[in-house]
């Protein structure tokens, strides 16, 4: 009987004991969780924050780091190594998690972490060559020693981190999924510059393109996807002469015919993905000096995308955001210049269709010659099952996307055996161009740390103390005839490749132009007058027009009028149609609740400021004017992006006798006035029930939402934060959308001393268990800045200090 | 009196061995202590709940209060308790229960080479 009660008992501590130390479906190992001596009580900090003001390690010499009240890590240290050293190692301390993570996206390995769920993605991440590209990108950047070193230091730095840690200091989501960081390395920060290239720039509609010229005919779609919009305003002025003209290029009669409508392809980054900038120089400024100015635009998630430092060693003193994962300054400002980027849009991203010779897929066919392809066997681990294996076949324009294997679903129509030609696959060396940029004292500086810039292409905004003010588009792009790579291409034809890439000093670029300003917002970057083919499928064509509209009547700027310009939520959109669009409505046939939506919009002041509700009637109402107006390319077959909104704008004007504006539907002839009608009681409906649902009248702040989602998107999400009260919308300069916005605003004063004011969403801690985990997103909502500290030295302003720590050469014996 | 030791002794020892090892050191401390310390299964059960417990509250109640709840309220969004104080009391209860069956198993593995001691009052 004892035995049996021994034994029982026994049975059930270790089952317990073992229970509460493994995961179990997606709760943590609770024994280990909820230990208060390790668990996530671990992670918790109080409102003073404890930095430890000693460490030994192995850094050659002393190495100072100031945190200023907003975290923000002031590095000062007496050489290179030791300076990317400790940025890696800062970094890490605060945003491990996250800079790993990221690198597991780019690299398709979240199946090792989440299991069989993740594994088509973890294959599309793989199949578009994305470590392919970094392993490119790491081998480039050892031919040179600078950058190499960079790398290494950075990489030591944060390995020092995370060998420094034990489960009880891991960030609390490596406790919640219940796995462990692994040493990092320098291939890990090309993986997440090449996230962001495929974030950025790796966005394509050739396979949608090709279904509506299948679809519609050439004529229509030249019609509804507009390169030249009436009313652009490029960013290189419209009236700029260029001096030189395009490499010579051959236009090639064969067009690749096929009858095949697709249904499918792989998930496209966030079309939303842009930003602003905008440099002013000292003849339209107070202080005589030039001002710039940037908010890049990307989803908007915790934690945040950003992190600011100060690094400071003999030969650099740079202040500005970083991205985690990667050493030096991306966004920023030294002593002499500053500058920041925007997306340079253009189509990188071309399909050839492959023609293999037999099924074994090793050779294809290349006008009369046969071309070897290579193999590369993708290794997938998957937490709680198998490896997967994934075969990829690479030719010599890139890899070969869909096959048989790919997707799962059999039964969606892809681009079988197309290869993927893509800018970022090739070798660069991107991370040499912030390392110049951190040290640039002049234009000319800057215009030569441009040289190592490929991908993802950027417009370059830059000014200087010295009074010079600069925009330059600078990323690899290739030599395009017309037309080239708007579809799908035939890759047996050696006509059909790219031949070159626009020569550096031919990329569109401008100096100190005559109008007093540069600006960018994602929009074309040059008139027809560019020698060069420049397609791509969504420019922008609202917020640049509304930055420029308000730059050219600036007088007198201060850094103010640069952050009123950034909190700009004028409604440009609105403004180009919405007269037009309620000209057209017939009044006598509203009903009350219509009409008084109507007169809503009739006042509007065009501003999408969170109080009001027209916003959100316009919102509703273009939403459903859309829907109503592209129903043909409504297919729940195949896959066909809708013309932008300027698109859609400039058809309802030049061309309101359009067969578009007839429903399919019905037989009698529709007109857009029609549509107009239709639609407008439609979205007062839409408006009505979200009241009903709501309880309160509608309001732009909460009808729109927006929310600063945690990257691992849980839900529950208490790690991110919702409904956000902050105004503005897509196409607005103040571009805060639902899940999307400005990232990072910064706006810097190039007097003597050169003086900067910034804020983003989120906090310079990654840990959600921290005061610095979304300190910044009220003032951030509120449209206010923090003055950013830059210092000479590390004894510079003692009182504003949070924390000071020294990090010491380890002895060497 | 033997039974606050006990509760004192498993608590201490748990606290010390946590400075070491994982969260099961406990389930270690509280079965030593109660085959080292003879008490009725009960008893023995309550020491190792109280021990393991108690040291767990109290430790993720200080530091739910010397961090504002920060991040106390998230976990019990996360697990969807809606109240940091019942994640102070899982914590608690899940430390309890594990510190008690240890116990009880470290009670029952000392009886089972013994003699029933028959005593006065007490027949089976």
């Amino acid at each position: 009987m004892k035995i049996f009660g021994f034994v029982f008992s026994l049975v059930i501590t270790l089952a317990l004991t073992i229970a509460l130390s493994v995961k179990i479906g997606s709760v943590p190992p609770l024994g280990y969780f909820l230990d208060p001596f390790h668990g996530f009580w671990q992670n918790a900090e109080s409102e003073e924050l404890y930095i430890d003001p000693t460490l030994s390690a192995m850094v050659r010499q002393p190495v100072s780091v100031v945190y200023d009240s907003l975290l923000i890590p002031h590095i000062f240290a007496e050489n290179e190594y030791d300076l990317y050293w400790a940025q890696g190692f800062v970094q890490a301390s605060h945003r491990l998690w996250q800079m790993e993570f990221v690198t597991h996206v780019a690299a398709g390995r979240i199946s090792e972490i989440v299991g069989e769920r993740a594994l088509e993605y973890d294959r599309a991440q793989r199949r578009k060559g994305l470590t392919f590209a970094a392993e490119n990108s790491w081998q480039a950047v050892q031919k040179n020693d600078t950058a190499r070193q960079m790398l290494e230091a950075y990489s030591d730095g944060i390995n020092a981190y995370i060998e420094s840690l034990t489960y009880k200091d891991y960030p609390i989501e490596y406790k919640l999924l219940n796995y462990q960081p692994e040493p990092w390395n320098p291939l890990k920060s090309s993986l997440l510059l090449k996230y962001m290239a495929d974030d950025l720039a790796g966005s394509d509609e050739d396979v949608e393109s090709t279904n509506v010229l299948k679809l519609f005919g050439k004529e229509s779609l030249d019609r509804y996807f507009p390169v030249f919009l009436p009313g652009r305003d490029p960013i290189i002025p419209t009236e700029h002469n260029w001096s030189f003209d395009a490499l010579p290029l051959d236009t090639p009669q064969i067009i690749y015919q096929n009858n095949t409508l697709y249904t499918e392809t792989i998930e496209e980054p966030n079309p939303d993905n842009g930003s602003n900038n905008w440099a002013v120089s000292g003849s339209r400024t107070r202080s005589g000096s030039p001002l710039l100015a940037n908010d890049p635009h990307l989803g908007l998630n915790l934690p945040s995308i950003w992190y600011l430092v100060q690094l400071k060693a003999p030969g650099v003193n740079v202040f500005g955001a970083t991205l985690p994962g990667s050493p030096g300054v991306v966004i920023g400002f030294n002593d002499s210049i500053a500058w920041g980027v925007t997306n340079a849009r253009r189509d990188v991203k071309d399909w050839y269709k492959i023609t293999f010779t037999s099924s074994l897929r090793d050779e294809y066919e290349f006008g009369s010659r046969r071309l070897k392809t290579q193999q590369r066997i993708e290794e997938i681990k998957v937490q709680g099952a198998d490896t997967f294996y994934d075969t990829v076949i690479y030719t010599h324009y890139g890899p070969v996307v869909y096959d048989q294997s790919f997707p799962k679903e059999s039964t969606a129509t892809v681009p079988l055996n197309h290869a993927m030609k893509w800018v970022a696959h090739d070798p660069s060396e991107e991370i040499v161009t912030f390392y110049e940029l951190n040290r640039a004292s002049n234009y000319q500086d800057y215009v030569k740390a441009l040289d190592h810039y490929r991908s993802p292409a950027q417009n370059f905004v830059f000014a200087s103390t010295s009074g010079d003010i600069a925009m330059w588009v600078q990323g690899a792009f290739p030599v395009k005839w017309q037309g080239q790579g708007q579809y799908l291409m035939n890759g047996s034809h050696p006509e059909q490749e790219w031949k070159a890439f626009i020569p550096k000093e031919h990329n569109a670029h401008i100096l100190n132009p005559e109008r007093g300003f540069v600006s960018s917002a994602n929009q074309i970057p040059a008139d027809t007058t560019y020698p060069y083919y420049i397609y791509d499928h969504s420019y922008e064509h609202f917020r640049n027009r509304r930055i420029n509209s308000q730059l050219v009547r600036t007088r007198k700027a201060m850094p103010t009028q640069m952050m009123d310009l950034q909190n700009d939520v004028y409604n440009q959109k609105a403004s180009d149609i919405l007269p037009l669009m309620l000209d057209s409505l017939n009044l006598s046939a509203l009903s009350a609740e219509e009409r008084d939506r109507y007169d809503i919009l009739r006042r509007w002041n065009y501003r999408n400021t969170v109080n009001q509700a027209a916003p959100a009637v316009f919102r509703a109402w273009w939403r459903e004017l859309k829907k109503q107006i592209w129903d043909e390319f409504a297919s729940e077959e195949i896959t066909l992006s809708l013309p932008t909104d300027a698109a859609t704008i400039y058809v309802m004007k030049q061309f309101p006798n359009d067969t578009i504006f007839d429903s399919k539907l019905t037989s009698s002839q529709e007109t857009i006035n029609d549509l107009l009608q239709e639609s407008f009681s439609v979205a007062q409906q839409k408006i009505q029930n979200w009241e009903e649902v709501h309880g309160a009248a509608v309001n732009w702040g909460d009808y729109k939402s927006t929310s600063i989602q945690h990257m691992l998107r849980l839900n529950p999400d208490p790690f991110g934060v919702s409904n956000v009260p902050v105004g503005g919308g897509r196409n607005i300069v103040s571009a805060n959308s639902e899940r999307h916005g400005a990232s990072w605003k910064m706006v810097v004063q190039l007097d003597e001393s050169v003086k900067a004011w910034g804020v983003y969403p989120g906090g310079q801690s990654g840990n959600p268990g921290s005061h610095f985990y979304t300190n910044m997103v009220a003032t951030w909502a509120k449209g206010e800045y923090y003055p950013m500290k830059f210092y000479q030295y590390p004894e510079d302003n003692p009182t504003s200090v949070l924390a000071r720590q020294t990090i010491q050469p380890k002895s060497t014996e | 009196m033997k039974f606050v030791v006990k509760v004192v002794l498993i608590a201490g020892l748990s606290y010390i061995t946590e400075q070491f090892l994982p969260w099961w050191s406990v389930v270690l401390c509280a079965f030593l202590v109660n085959v080292l310390i003879p008490t009725k299964s009960f008893n023995a059960f309550i020491s190792g709940f109280l021990g393991v417990g108690l040291l767990w509250l109290v430790f993720a109640w200080m530091i739910d209060s010397s961090t504002d709840s920060i991040l106390t309220e998230k976990i019990a969004q996360l697990f969807q308790l809606n109240q940091s104080g019942l994640v102070v009391a899982a914590t608690a209860a899940i430390g309890g229960l594990t510190g008690g069956f240890a116990a009880l198993t470290g009670s029952l593995l000392r009886t089972i080479n013994q003699e029933d001691e028959v005593k006065p009052g007490y027949y089976k």
